[in-house]
């Protein structure tokens, strides 16, 4: 309790400090950091609360002002308060506890400076003495000082790329002196060191949020949860600002350098399945391709940096999955991958030897991500000219800069995921990757994650390029297999963490629960409730999520931990009908040739839509392709595009792409047959009789949205909203991988090399002997010749001069 | 090899090869079949042991506790399948979807050639259900099948139950590295070759079924389980599937060690396995376990659900749990246990099984004989037919000109093609109407005499069968002028050489047909000639044409079997075998019958021509 008292007490201290400092910047603050600080005002207001109709004055133009009075108000409040009372030290820690989240200074860096509070201006005189005296026993602390290198460096970095003024850089070095002095006088623990970070960060670059929180605060904690909770209700009823899920598209660009978003989303799966995926994001303005060597990493990772420079790397898509996605039980994933590893790379147009730098490439990856990478080669990496387009900007279109290979057969353990969360800002030490631990991420039965490096615009106009960095994890938790007969699940009971902060890095730090099916909470309950709601259309489906903000204190409740607690209450539920489903299997016997059905399933009920289907099969199995049908419905389907490339022996796999419009209702069948070829016997694998892979197939669909297809005017409804039957998203994109393919190939019995060698060589040396003997010998009448006895007596006799015998 | 390219001494070798032919020939014969008995005799077999190393020595923990809820299940899958009177397809989707499972159902419909009286069945409606484990974070490539048959009555009943209650279990474990497919197939074979063909979507004997929705990717091996007792006594492996097709040894072997480490009685042929080789009783135990082998292997049938899996190179057997007086009974729970047993290990498997043989006997089910062993019994009765060839070659190219008594000196006119051809052609259209007719034509058969379908099936194929007897007076009126003697050694060198070659190719594919048949045909094809004593000769042909073999057949796999039958038993039996071998060959694509009818008969037929040669 006592050191705890001390930490208060210390809080105050500096918060006193800092609200001193913070108010001189007030006057320096640029324009632009208050017009990009209101625009998000606006975007977090969108998206938390969608629209409020009945409190007109919440989000509209007149905001400034209000906002103005706020301060003024709190302004008032601060002039009345003398001395720091006990409520006054209570109070500050709270309002530090909630906008613990250190992250959002990183992320809305150049805003930082520009957004100290007002109110602290008056603070600042009172402290300007003690000020004095620090500044004093600085060069005596800077020993100390180097301790918390990473602190400071940052605040350094920070500093350097935000041009802050002079004065601000003294205030900066203050809090820290503050800081450290202060860490030597409690014990060095690791907690209070982070918990002080992140106060020293917070208080010199309140974020927005901050401030718009800090008009709420002072002394009207009461006021603002009374808040939430009428805006709770609001925002169950109004479901019309449609806002992307965070992970939908990238949120206005943030001045800053860099900038870190974490999150996690969990959804509950129809089947009583659970599903998580944790996406987390880094953005970086740094130009990788320009001339001038990026050379300074804060958070992007540097292995990642470099390896993205030194091949000329435009796009980079790396996906690791253990397990096939059950569609039919789970609906669609977030971000679809297929089993096993899978990668593609758009190179930059300057890159003159794409193969060599591909190679390359993925031996280096190979090497960071710890897989089996380097098995990548030329049999099993095709050039897809349709299938997979740029996801960030950039109008590429010319295939050849694009590279496309999976192995089927990588198997994803721990030691690809430490290397995975080695990238991570916070490594897995603070925010939602403390839960990424792999006794339970591999006790699952879905685990896939990814690394996506993509270019995307920095600001509306697209003026200039940000390197965006997405990690993600998706993993499905069986309800059969770890519920252990209880039907609920908690964030503990998933991972054996629960959650106490967001990653400090981090600018934004939330968990989403998908409610949608759950308005009643008849299907499930879940606590601790928030009462924040959010909508997005995911997958073309609008969902309502319930949003949890490890930036806010109050998520945490009581317990200081999150540990949501969601419990089933319906039953089992049926299979679900996709819209758009495929399976694929080799069909027939025996040995020497095959077939092999791919099923695309339409389920749609009245609208065809087209989808492009991209497989690439191994050169041993040699497709006929004359032997290609496509039939829907009974009925022959003639694909509007063929891309087919033939393979070559040892060199090259099949690549065949086809454009296919599926008619609704139906399912479409591709069948191609294929022979099984005779293998060099090196070329098996140490485990022939295992059988050969075959990589998944790939569908990409533009599908028609369920939001879309929603006819069914029974529901409750706005009449205005329901007349033309499409909205905005008509149709969606969606990849869908097949299962890969398992296929035994004619495999002699490696398992008797002996007796083989032994019969061939028998065969050989008795069957080719006897004949060469045969074709060979010349007949002739040979004189008799004379016996032993004779030759003898003959030699006798030429000794003689007695004619021989 | 200088033996044969030297002139001399091959003619010295040759000459000694015709000269002692006969002799060479009966004492091939005899230690032929001495060598196959002796492959009974257990210091001459090998003790079985397990090949695999994935499935060797792993720990596996059996924990399976739930055997009396497994049989409760039974229970209710019992009453369930009373009411609805077959199928109950709603219960067992609803349970399985209960269990966790992923739940598919496939339909077919079967109009067999003619009705099928042993199992009162023609025109075969049903529905096979099936659920799928899907195995955590597997990428569907590889599966493993449980199957247990909907039988109509009180019958596996328990199997069923069983099978759920695995299901069950396996569903809340997290070790499995394959998908898990629960089967629950109607109408037995038919049911299992809609679901084999359905999923492996082929169609080789014109089935009519629903595609398959639901897959698990390359199905590894699986087990079908056959259980209509609470408890029992011992449990039965099943081996001997389609066509003579053998599951992997290792299969056997995973089975008999669980078996041993889980204290079960199990046996093989229905016959235990004995320790007393030395005693004349415990060789005869021995020999009789590998004639039952021998005789089920050698009918080409399916002798389980398994038989059909293997066909698509999927390792399978069956396990019938049998009932008997014994004192000593299993519970429900300790053959589940068994089942996890072998499910865990089959789960460990990184290949598929290879390792140890697919052919091979079992004296008993400690005991194999592989095919190296057993292959020289054959080899040694093969032997005489190349020795018979060898003879007859030598005499046709050195004719003997010296037969002439008068001093004209006849040079035997070399046979002509058509006197050899004739023959040839018109008893292998006799094998074709064998096989064609007696189908197409029930419905004649049926219209004219007071027979039902399949009695007319069955009749008619015999009455073809015997009408053949009569060919080589009618071969010979087509035939312009006499048979000389040359024709006749040239027509029986054409006939030796190609039932050699008949037999060696049946031997390598079914070793127990191909033995069987060597062991009957091989005496008659070394001696026959026109000039033997034509009534007896013709009275041992026919006994040992293809028809009464499998007479005998049946009569001694009766006799080993411990069920005696009479004479007329005997024959009714004999004639639905005859039916359900033309069923099996038209339902599963077994091909003893088409084998028999195409090219064995037309084959023992040239031999009664060479017989009856004038």
């Amino acid at each position: 309790m006592a050191a705890r008292r001390c930490l208060g007490l210390w809080f105050f201290l500096i918060t006193l400090c800092v609200v001193s400092t913070g108010a001189d910047v007030l006057h320096t603050t640029p324009v632009t950091g208050t017009e990009s600080s209101a625009a998000g005002t606006e975007t977090v207001v969108a998206r938390e609360q969608p629209e409020a109709p009945s409190d007109p004055g919440e989000h509209t133009a007149a905001e400034p002002t209000r906002e103005g009075e706020q301060n003024d108000r709190t302004r008032g409040g601060e002039q009345t308060r003398g001395q720091p009372t006990r409520e006054e030290e209570q109070e500050q820690e709270q309002e530090q506890e909630k906008t613990r989240e250190g992250e959002e200074l990183t992320r809305e860096g150049e805003q930082t400076p520009a957004q100290p509070t007002r109110e602290e201006e008056e603070e600042e005189e009172e402290q300007e003495q003690t000020r004095g005296e620090e500044e004093l026993t600085r060069e005596e602390e800077e020993l100390t000082r180097e301790e918390e290198e990473l602190t400071k460096e940052e605040e350094e970095l920070t500093a350097e790329e935000e041009e802050q003024t002079r004065e601000e850089e003294e205030l900066i070095r203050e809090e820290e002196e503050l800081t450290t002095e202060e860490e030597e006088l409690t014990t060095e623990e690791e907690e209070l060191t982070t918990e002080e970070e992140e106060l020293t960060r917070e208080e010199e670059e309140p974020t927005r949020k901050e401030e718009e929180e800090e008009q709420q605060t002072t002394a009207q904690q009461e006021e603002q949860t009374r808040r939430w909770e009428a805006t709770e209700l609001e925002e169950e009823h109004v479901h019309d600002a449609a806002v992307p899920p965070p992970a939908a598209d990238p949120p206005s660009p943030p001045p800053s350098k860099d900038d870190f978003q974490e999150e996690l989303v969990i959804r509950p799966l129809h089947s009583g399945d659970i599903y998580a995926s944790f996406q987390f994001r880094t953005v970086w303005d740094a130009d990788f391709m320009g001339d001038q060597k990026v050379s300074h990493y804060r958070l992007f990772p540097k292995s990642l940096g470099q390896v993205i420079t030194k091949f000329s790397v435009r796009e980079l898509h790396i996906s690791f999955t253990q397990g096939y996605w059950r569609t039919m039980q789970w609906g669609q994933p977030y971000l679809p991958s297929p089993p096993g590893a899978e990668l593609w790379v758009w190179f930059q147009d300057t890159v003159t030897d794409v193969d060599g730098t591909w190679k390359e490439l993925t031996n280096v990856l190979s090497g960071i991500f710890c897989a089996s990478l380097n098995f990548i080669d030329s049999t099993n990496t095709v050039q897809p000219s349709a299938s997979f387009k740029p996801l960030g900007i950039g109008n590429v279109t010319d295939h050849s800069f694009l590279r496309y290979a999976t192995l089927p057969r990588e198997i994803v353990c721990t030691e690809n995921l430490t290397p995975w969360k080695k990238l991570l800002p916070c490594g897995s030490k603070a925010g939602l990757s403390v839960l990424l631990k792999s006794e339970k991420l591999f006790h699952s039965t879905f685990h896939s994650q990814a690394v996506h490096v993509r270019p995307v615009c920095q600001d509306p106009q697209c003026r200039t390029t940000s390197m965006e960095l997405r990690q993600t994890l998706n993993v499905v938790f069986d309800l059969h297999t770890s519920g252990q007969g209880k039907r609920e699940w908690s964030l503990f009971k998933m991972f054996s963490r629960t959650l106490t902060e967001g990653c400090p890095l981090a600018s934004s730090s939330k968990v989403y629960v998908d409610v949608t099916d759950n308005p009643q909470g008849e299907q499930f309950e879940l606590s601790p409730a928030t009462p924040l709601l959010t909508q997005a259309v995911v997958l073309g489906d609008r969902r309502t999520y319930s949003v949890y903000d490890l930036t806010q204190q109050a998520s945490f409740g009581s317990s200081r931990s999150l540990n949501m607690l969601l419990r089933w209450k319906a039953a089992d539920g049926e299979m679900l009908r996709p819209l758009l489903h495929s399976e694929r299997y080799v069909a027939g016997y025996g040995l020497q040739a095959g077939e092999i059905h791919t099923l695309i399933y339409n389920h749609h009920p009245y609208r065809a839509f087209p989808v492009l289907l991209l497989s690439a099969v191994p050169w041993y199995l040699r497709l006929y392709i004359h032997t290609l049908t496509v039939s829907s419905k009974g009925k022959d389907n003639r694909p509007s595009y063929i891309h087919y490339q033939p393979s070559k022996d040892r060199e090259r796999p099949h690549l065949l792409e086809m454009l296919l419009q599926l008619p609704p209702n139906s399912v479409t069948e591709v069948t191609v047959e294929f022979e099984r070829a005779l293998l060099k016997w090196t070329e098996y694998t140490p485990d022939p009789n295992h059988g050969f892979y075959v990589g998944s197939s790939v569908i990409s669909a533009l599908v028609p949205s369920v939001v879309a297809m929603d006819t069914n005017s029974t529901l409750d409804r706005p009449l205005f909203s329901s007349f033309f039957p499409c909205k905005e998203e008509a149709s969606y994109f969606m990849r869908v991988y097949t299962e890969p393919l398992l296929v035994n190939l004619p495999t002699p019995d490696f398992s008797m090399p002996y007796n083989v060698i032994c019969l061939t060589c028998t065969v050989v040396a008795v069957g080719y002997g006897s004949l060469y003997n045969l074709l060979t010998r010349t007949f002739q009448v040979d004189e008799p010749s004379p016996g032993l006895a004779k030759r003898i007596a003959n030699v006798i006799r030429r000794f003689r001069g007695v004619p021989l015998l | 090899m200088g033996l044969l390219s030297d002139p001399n001494r091959r003619r010295a070798l040759i000459g000694m090869l015709t000269r002692l032919n006969a002799p060479i020939c009966m004492i091939c014969y005899m230690a032929g079949v001495a060598w196959f008995m002796g492959l009974a005799f257990e210091p001459f077999t090998l003790r079985t042991y397990m090949s695999e190393n994935a499935m060797g020595s792993t720990m596996v923990e059996e924990r399976f506790p739930a055997g009396e809820r497994a049989l409760a299940t039974g229970r209710e899958f019992a009453a369930h399948k009373k009411k609805t009177g077959g199928m109950p397809v709603d219960w067992l989707v609803r349970t399985m979807q209960a269990r966790g499972l992923e739940v598919y159902t496939q339909r077919f419909s079967r109009k067999l050639p003619f009705p099928d009286e042993d199992k009162e069945r023609y025109m075969v409606k049903g529905t096979n259900v099936y659920g799928i484990l899907r195995a955590p974070r597997a990428p569907r490539t590889e599966a493993l099948v449980l199957s247990a048959p909907c039988s109509p009555g009180n019958e596996n009943n328990q199997a069923v139950g069983l099978l759920l209650g695995l299901a069950q279990y396996f569903r809340s474990q997290i070790y499995w590295a394959k998908d898990i497919i629960f089967l629950v197939n109607e109408h037995d074979l038919i049911g299992m070759q809609a679901w084999l063909e359905g999923y492996h979507h082929t169609n080789t004997t014109g089935m009519d079924w629903s595609p398959l929705q639901g897959r698990g990717g390359s199905i590894q091996a699986a087990l079908s389980l056959e259980l209509s007792s609470d408890v029992v006594t011992s449990l039965d492996l099943v081996l001997e599937g389609l066509n003579g097709q053998l599951p992997n040894l290792d299969l056997a072997n995973l089975f008999y060690a669980f078996c041993q480490k889980i204290g079960v009685l199990c046996t093989t042929q229905g016959k235990l396995p004995r320790n007393d080789w030395d005693t004349t009783s415990g060789y005869s135990h021995a020999v009789q376990t590998m004639m039952l082998m021998v005789l089920k292997q050698a009918s080409s049938r399916p002798w389980g659900d398994h038989g059909l899996f293997l066909r698509y190179h999927i390792e399978a057997a069956s396990i019938k749990g049998v009932n008997s007086f014994r004192q000593y009974k299993t519970d429900a729970t300790t053959v589940g246990r068994l089942l996890e047993g072998m499910y865990r290990k089959l789960n460990n498997l990184l290949e598929r099984l290879h390792q140890s043989y697919f052919f091979y006997l079992m004296p008993s089910l400690t005991r194999f004989v592989s095919i190296g062993y057993y292959m020289p019994a054959f080899g040694l009765l093969a032997l005489i037919l190349l020795l018979r060839a060898l003879d007859l070659w030598v005499q046709l190219s050195s004719p003997p000109t010296r037969t002439t008594e008068d001093g004209v000196e006849v040079v035997p006119a070399s046979p002509g093609v058509l006197s050899i051809l004739t023959p040839l052609v018109i008893s292998h259209l006799t094998g074709v109407a064998l096989y064609t007719l007696p189908v197409l034509s029930q419905e004649l058969a049926v219209e004219h005499f007071p027979v039902s379908e399949t009695e007319a099936v069955v009749l008619t194929a015999i009455a073809i069968y015997t009408a053949g007897l009569a060919l080589p007076h009618n071969t010979h009126r087509l035939l312009a002028g006499e048979g000389t003697e040359q024709g006749w050694k040239v027509l029986k060198l054409v006939a030796v050489l190609y039932l050699a070659v008949l037999l060696g190719c049946t031997a390598l594919i079914n070793f127990s047909l191909g033995f069987i048949l060597a062991l009957t045909l091989v005496p008659l094809a070394a001696f026959i000639t026109p000039h033997v004593p034509k009534t007896l000769s013709a009275v041992v042909m026919v006994i040992l044409s293809p028809g009464l073999t499998l007479l005998f057949a049946v009569f001694f796999f009766q006799e080993l079997q411990e069920t005696p039958v009479t004479l007329q038993e005997g024959w009714m039996l004999y004639l639905s075998v005859i039916s359900q071998g033309i069923l099996d060959h038209a339902l599963y694509g077994s091909l003893l019958y088409p084998l028999a009818a195409l090219l064995v008969y037309p084959c023992w037929l040239l031999f009664w021509n060479i017989l009856f040669w004038k």
